[in-house]
């Protein structure tokens, strides 16, 4: 089972989070000027990578906020957890380092 | 060497010494006509129609690892046409009927078993939905039917049907035809069949990248053991499609997560058909080892690491503990999990890529073994006309810019 940290609740289990996928999505737009086929990839298209992941997370039973997870899809592996509005950390700058 | 009753009793009686490998171990060739990557039940099959409907010779199967050692080994072996929407059912349960015939069409047992499947509900609005979707069925030539809790209680005499059970048992809807096989000797059946047909199953190759000529078409790829050129490539991969789609520079639909299952110790026989509850995801059988075989929901989060998260496991079997109570104190043999590949509408992907020569078959999710003989055939027909088979035709890449989804998540309720 993970543990995560969520920033304002702090380490707690992976039971109390949900995880919502790919971070990072712009929105393309203006909309009238959207044709189906980018509509179509940012509704659905995904990196899915083997390796560092940065994805969003809710912890749905704490404080229901929002936040960002730089995660390792292959060891599970935390490296970072950072706020919806920032850019990841690069590697070795992430706080609490472990 | 043709498998009969026959053979196994000369061969008893000349000290098993005539059996042969089922079969070849070759070298890489410098080029074939298709190549397909993936040597699980998909990319077998694929092989195996290939060669016999379309008279394909020279095709190559690329595994790095060893055969039917992904999800092909790592499914729960449910066969079922249980699906909502009409191109849904039609493909899967041409599938099914595939399955039917298959010991005979392979000349290998593959052991399937229509023990029937049976979804249960457990509210009155579960019941609604189930008569809901067992209309849909009929309306698709599929047989379903609805079951009383009487019923269900003859068949399935562990479950808990008291009036306190945790999971009430209101009613069910069964599909006869559907059941299990024998998930490695599938794999080895279409390997041995396609092998016979001179297709080459290459293991210990895994592909490093794609070749492309000046049009961008692709030519070839670059293997762990050397390049290999073919201008027709399919893709049959499961839960690493994505990885392939980034080697061809194009992203998928695609989110890869561990789905895990459990095999307990042998018992005698105490379930003689699949039962899924939609409540808590949970399904179960018994395989003909007496191990119960037990299968639930995703793990929680995108993963390429094939084994499960505790989490998931504790509320699988606490399921199964709270609907059958008397296999409480049962103990497990194996866990393990399988990486599967995810897609928005829970619908396959299948026919052409972005870039020419190169076709996929992906998106199976966690359904992917019930569909090895008609995701074969449609990648076959694909590879051959370079046209998409008629099955396949609704589940081409295209319907994510079209919008055309097929939604079976929502329509048939299944787990995933």
């Amino acid at each position: 089972m993970l543990q995560i940290s969520c920033p304002w609740c702090g380490p707690r289990d992976e039971i109390e989070y949900r995880c919502g996928g790919q971070s990072h999505v712009i929105r393309p737009g203006p909309p009238e000027a959207i044709d189906d086929e980018t509509w179509g990839r940012y509704l659905s298209e995904k990196i899915n990578p083997r390796g560092e992941h940065l994805e969003r997370w809710l912890h749905a039973a704490g404080c229901r906020r929002w936040f960002n997870v730089a995660r390792d899809t292959a060891t599970h592996r935390i490296r970072a957890v950072y706020h919806m509005v920032e850019q990841p950390p690069a590697i070795g700058e992430e706080e609490g380092a472990r | 060497m043709r498998y009969s009753a026959w053979t196994v009793f000369k061969q008893g009686l000349t000290g098993q010494r005539g059996w042969k490998p089922a079969w070849r171990l070759p070298d890489p060739r410098p080029a074939y006509d298709v190549i397909i990557i993936g040597g699980g039940g998909h990319g077998l099959a694929t092989a195996y129609y290939l060669a016999k409907t379309y008279g394909v010779r020279r095709v190559a199967v690329l595994e790095k690892g060893w055969i039917g050692g992904g999800n092909s080994g790592r499914n729960t072996t449910a066969i079922r046409s249980n699906y909502y929407y009409r191109a849904s059912a039609k493909m899967y349960d041409h599938s099914l009927r595939l399955y039917e015939g298959l010991s005979r069409e392979l000349n290998y047992n593959v052991m399937f078993s229509q023990r029937g499947m049976i979804s249960l509900a457990h509210s009155l609005h579960e019941v609604e939905l189930a008569h809901r979707q067992a209309g849909a069925m009929r309306l698709n030539d599929i047989d379903a039917e609805f079951l009383s809790p009487a019923e269900i209680a003859r068949r399935v005499p562990i479950l808990d049907m008291s009036p306190g059970a945790r999971f009430p048992v209101l009613g069910g809807v069964i599909q006869k035809r559907a059941g299990t096989a024998r998930h490695d000797a599938v794999v080895w059946g279409y390997a041995r069949a396609a092998d016979g047909l001179g297709v080459d199953i290459i293991q210990n190759c895994e592909v490093t990248g794609f070749r492309r000529g000046p049009d961008g078409a692709v030519t070839g790829v670059d293997t762990s053991r050397g390049p290999i050129a073919s201008k027709r490539i399919g893709v049959a991969v499961a839960g690493h499609s994505s990885r392939l789609a980034e080697m061809a520079g194009f992203r998928l639909p695609i989110t890869s997560y561990a789905l895990q299952a459990f095999v307990s110790e042998p018992l005698k026989p105490v379930l003689d058909t699949v039962v899924l509850s939609p409540a808590t995801g949970v399904y179960m059988s018994q395989s003909d080892k007496g191990g119960l075989v037990i299968g639930g929901a995703l793990d929680l989060y995108p993963s390429y690491a094939q084994r499960g998260n505790m989490l998931v496991i504790r509320n699988v079997l606490g399921a199964v503990a709270a609907q059958y109570p008397s296999l409480g104190r049962v103990r497990l043999l194996r866990q393990w999990a399988g990486i599967v590949d995810i897609v928005p509408d829970s619908s396959p992907i299948i026919g052409a890529s972005p870039v020419p020569g190169l076709f996929l078959d992906c998106g199976w999710g966690t359904g992917g073994f019930k569909a090895i003989p008609v995701g074969g055939t449609m990648l076959a027909h694909q590879l051959a006309t370079l046209s998409p088979h008629p099955l396949a035709e609704p589940f081409s890449l295209e319907r994510f810019t079209t919008g055309a989804l097929i939604d079976e998540a929502a329509g048939s309720g299944i787990a995933h």
